[in-house]
């Protein structure tokens, strides 16, 4: 798989296709796409990557291991759950910003929430991909 | 009162608190709980005298009936009065018994637990707080039989006795639930007048059964009566305290306080007295010949049951006085005999009559305890229970018919009753003492002072009957019989027929004494006959039960996964089957459905091929490239049914997966050819059909018109409250959040699972 | 269309249960992994499909319009597939482990608890 042309288009497709996975997350909202879909998709990224330059040129890329973005991703979600409280509302009633933002839409606690979800999904894949790949 | 109640379990908490800390002081002063007691019911006698039957009340559990409703009536007396009267002097006498007992505390806490739980139950008027005492009894009881828990046949005994009376608990819950039913009344003081609509329910018969067997387990009567020659096995006070005095009468009692409800019908009547005068006459005979001294009076203990059980089945009042009588005789000779069998046992170290003889030279305030206690056994007059006896005939020669059958019954117990009594009260007092017993001493008073008291209460009350005729007698016959009695007790009644068989019974049952001499060759030939006895019969239905038990979870609980999940589907298909046989008619309706279109028709074949060849490809590469070619599959269904979001999901989860088996595939083992073509034949065909049934039963549901509610709900809604267009992601993030919350958090279990079981170290048995 | 899916669900079930009836280790994951998809495509298909209609809003819409594809099935289907993926890639790693440790992957011969090993 280590040929040169799928090494060095690895390089580029890594941010592109991360910076498209955001794209998915973010629109999820009105069309389709979300937290799920878009986590999965930067998973496939680094995945891509992996093949092409190897599993610990990829962990470099990322300096950290995957697995903090669960925890990171959950309290993220828990957050944007229990923000309501503040106000006074019930656990996981959404609220949302007056005015639109352009491109995004009308930014919520959803949104926030969908991002959590997001990153949980990528240290699990990630965990368990670089986990295997190591452990063999 | 509920204070008085409560204190029990409190005082039971307390205990091995308390104990704890005073390890060296005498417990004696533990005995001022059963004392007090004892004093504050004495107190309510003049109270109950002027006619006000106690009744206060406290709300527990209202909304379902069950309220601590207690009531205090002449018969409630007399049982209060037993058991914390008896109480006190058990709570002295172990004082001594178990001096310096590692667990001495826990031994008063279950003994205060088991006195509390005693008087709930005979204070009790509600129904449910009756079921729920009757069972801490037996609770209480069990503990207090597997005291000695580092012995296996204490443990054995206990477990035997909280299986019968616990089982019993069962159908006294059944009972009263009945009762309920019936009456539609928790209390059984409110369900007296409704006696007569109660025996013509047609329930009566099914509320009888349930009380006749919780009472028999409870009692001891036969067959359930082999638990308690078991429960021996408890230190002796908790032989004295629960399996003579106390607990063993709980049945007695349930049937007395019935008495005014259920009984005076023929089924009452007929079947107390059959199952009274069997186990009265059956247990008086094994009493015979036993040669442990607690054996005799377990077995003596059974047949005194038995005729309190009989004398409530004549139901006559003649009857009913002199079952009240005979509770409390009972209670006091056979205390007393209990106690003195543990001073034995503690001083001499035997039990066996065969070797006992002559103590009366080393402990001679213990002799005469014992011997006056064998007196009032025996019905000789001046004692006690020479007024019981007297009743006890009077009441079977008044029923008519059966008079003679009845009293010769009696006799015959109670010449058997008398030689026991004689075997274990008299016996061991005198005659030659044995070489080795020659440095045996007295125990310490509070040891034998207790069985003193008792056996000069019988025969004081022998010779003033009057002390208790008022204030105790009278008060519980009366809640028995529902009249106000007219009798007068007395010791001497002149020359007449009573009395003459009163002689009768004194002097067969002395000439049998000196004929029958206990031994082991005899109890030997005598357990030959142990093999047709309820026991052996029970504990071989229990053997079946365990075996059977065995069979079923060997044959279900193989270990073997696909097993299980033959029998499993097997089952279901079975069910799936029957139910899709019995009320279907399948209605395809092509009108509705959509149409097929080419690419949608071969993206269908692709699957079917490739679900085909995952299935019987050889190579596991293979298989795995065609799992993928399935799951790219299910990605253009979704596309083209509009499930956008599905198909990106689909799509990445699919190259995940495949990607997750190739890195793996290759540390995996190959395939290998396991099963033989017959065994593949019958998983086949298996799978085929729920295959089948599951495709049939989707066409069924499919023809049924769904609720659309929920979906209408999101519809409408996601825009408007959720601010989002794509309703999924909605569903998924605000309206479901909790659940997509709950979801990652299971994910991150599962990767956190591949982590660990990757990345720890292998333990160094593993390794090898 | 509902007929042939209708089949393919019954395919899916049997080529799933069949391969899980194996001895071997990594059929009963096949096996697995087929079983979970028939279940996703017979919960999809109760939810009456329907062509060219995503539950999606339109531009100037406030709610869905008269026809559309069943929200629901579908939020719970996608849940349903991210959740078997990770149960997939535990199953997996249990099984490579298992069989380093016990060597064999016959099932049948897995009958040692982790106190004999």
């Amino acid at each position: 798989m280590k040929t040169i042309i799928f090494k060095s288009a690895s390089v580029y497709l890594l941010p592109l296709l991360l910076l498209f996975s955001v794209f998915i997350l973010l629109r999820g909202h009105y069309l389709p796409g979300g937290g799920f879909v878009g986590g999965l998709m930067a998973s496939i990224a680094f995945v891509i990557h992996s093949f092409a330059n190897g599993v610990e040129n990829t962990k470099n890329i990322v300096k950290f291991h995957p697995g903090f973005l669960m925890p990171v991703g959950l309290a993220l979600a828990l957050l944007a759950g229990s923000l309501p409280l503040f106000t006074g509302e019930t656990f996981m009633t959404g609220l949302w910003m007056d005015q639109p933002v352009p491109v995004i839409g009308t930014v919520g606690t959803a949104l926030f929430f969908d991002t959590g979800v997001y990153l949980v999904v990528i240290g699990v894949t990630l965990t368990i991909i670089f986990t295997i790949s190591e452990g063999l | 009162m509920l204070t008085a109640v409560i204190s029990g379990f409190i005082f039971a908490l307390l205990i091995p608190i308390i104990l704890g800390r005073l390890k060296s002081i005498s417990t004696l002063w533990v005995a001022l709980l059963p004392l007090t007691l004892f004093i504050y019911f004495l107190s309510k006698i003049p109270e109950l005298l002027a006619g006000n039957p106690i009744k206060p009340s406290y709300q527990w559990v209202p909304s379902l009936g069950i309220n601590l409703d207690f009531y205090l009536d002449g018969l409630s007396l007399l049982f209060v009065l037993l058991i914390s009267g008896v109480g006190t002097l058990v709570f002295v006498y172990t004082s001594a018994y178990l001096k310096g007992h590692h667990y001495l505390d826990r031994f008063y806490a279950y003994l205060s637990l088991f006195m509390a739980s005693m008087l709930g139950l005979v204070l009790s008027d509600n129904i449910y707080t009756l079921f729920l005492f009757w069972e801490l009894t037996s609770i209480s009881s069990f503990f207090l039989i597997g005291f000695n828990n580092d012995k296996k046949d204490s443990r054995k005994s206990a477990l035997t006795a909280l299986a019968i009376t616990g089982f019993g608990g069962l159908f006294l819950l059944a009972a009263m639930v009945g009762l309920g039913q019936i009456t539609d009344a928790y209390q059984i003081s409110a369900m007296a007048p409704m006696a007569d609509a109660i025996k013509d329910h047609s329930l009566y018969g099914w509320v009888l059964f349930f009380l006749f067997i919780a009472a028999f387990t409870k009692s001891a009567q036969f067959p359930f009566h082999f638990w308690l020659p078991g429960a021996m096995k408890a230190p002796t006070p908790v032989s004295t305290y629960l399996h003579s005095a106390t607990m063993v009468k709980a049945g007695v009692y349930l049937l007395a306080r019935f008495t005014p409800v259920l009984g005076s019908h023929e089924w009452w009547n007929g079947t107390l007295i059959i199952v009274g005068a069997l186990t009265m006459v059956y247990a008086a005979i094994h009493a015979l010949f036993r040669i442990d001294l607690k054996g005799i009076l377990a077995y003596s203990t059974i047949s005194a049951l038995g005729i309190l059980v009989f004398l409530i089945g004549l139901g006559s009042p003649d009857a009913l006085l002199a079952a009240s009588i005979f509770i409390l005789v009972h209670a006091l000779y056979k205390a007393t005999l209990f106690l003195v069998t543990g001073i034995i046992d503690h001083e001499t170290g035997t039990r066996d009559v065969t070797q006992l003889g002559g103590l009366n030279k080393v402990m001679l305030p213990v002799g005469i305890a014992a011997m006056l206690a064998a007196l009032s056994n025996a019905g000789i007059p001046p004692s006690f229970g020479f007024v019981g006896k007297d009743l006890i005939y009077e009441a079977t020669l008044g029923m008519g018919n059966l008079a003679w059958l009845l009293t010769c019954l009696a006799i015959l117990t109670n010449v058997a009753l008398l030689v026991a009594g004689f075997v274990a009260g008299i016996k061991p007092f005198l005659g030659k003492l044995p070489e080795k017993f020659k440095n045996v001493h007295l125990p310490a008073p509070s040891m034998y002072v207790p069985p003193l008291i008792l056996a000069s209460l019988g025969i004081l009350f022998g010779l003033f009957p009057g002390v208790l005729e008022g204030g105790l007698i009278k008060p519980a016959v009366s809640s028995l019989t529902g009249t106000t009695p007219d009798f007068h007790l007395q010791l001497w009644h002149g020359f007449n027929l009573i009395f003459l068989l009163s002689l009768i019974t004194i002097g067969s049952g002395t000439l049998l004494y000196f004929f029958l001499k206990p031994s082991e060759s005899l109890l030997k030939k005598v357990s030959t006959f142990d093999r047709l006895s309820p026991q052996s019969l029970i504990m071989g239905i229990s053997r079946g039960f365990a075996l059977a038990g065995k069979g079923w979870t060997g044959f279900f609980q193989n270990g073997y996964l696909r097993y299980y999940l033959i029998t499993i589907l097997g089952f279901l298909s079975l069910l799936l089957a029957y139910r899709l046989f019995i009320g279907v008619d399948l209605l395809i309706n092509t009108d509705v459905m959509t149409e097929v279109t080419f690419y949608e028709a071969v993206v269908l074949l692709v699957m079917a091929v490739a679900i085909l060849f995952t299935v019987f490809s050889k190579s596991r590469l293979a298989a795995v490239a065609s799992l993928g070619v399935v799951g790219y599959s299910f990605c253009l269904i979704f596309l083209f049914y509009s499930a956008p979001d599905l198909a990106m999901t689909q799509f990445s989860i699919d190259t995940l997966t495949v990607i997750l088996f190739v890195l793996v595939l290759y540390n995996l083992p190959k395939y290998l050819k396991l099963s033989d073509t017959r065994v593949r034949i019958r998983d086949g065909l298996l799978s085929l059909i729920f295959g089948a049934l599951i495709s049939i039963l989707a066409l069924e549901v499919m023809s049924e018109s769904l609720s659309k509610e929920t979906s209408e709900y999101y519809a409408e809604n996601a825009y408007i409250l959720g601010k989002g267009k794509n309703v999924v992601n909605v569903i998924l993030v605000d309206f479901r959040g909790f659940d997509t919350m709950v979801e990652i958090t299971v994910l991150a279990i599962a990767a956190i699972g591949v982590f660990g079981l990757l990345k720890l170290h292998l333990r160094s048995t593993e390794k090898e | 269309m509902e007929l042939l899916l209708v089949i393919i669900i019954g395919l899916l079930y049997a080529a799933g249960i069949y391969m899980m009836l194996r001895r071997s280790l990594v059929k009963l994951i096949i096996g697995l992994i087929l079983l979970g998809n028939g279940a996703n495509l017979l919960i999809f298909l109760l939810g009456k499909i329907v062509k060219g209609k995503p539950p999606i809003i339109g531009p100037n819409e406030k709610m869905l319009g008269e026809i559309y594809a069943d929200p629901v099935p579908q939020a719970l289907i996608l849940t349903a597939i991210v959740i078997s993926f990770g149960l997939q890639a535990f199953a997996i790693i249990l099984i490579k482990r298992a069989y380093k440790v016990v060597k064999t992957d016959d099932l049948d011969e897995m009958y040692a608890t982790d106190e004999d090993l």
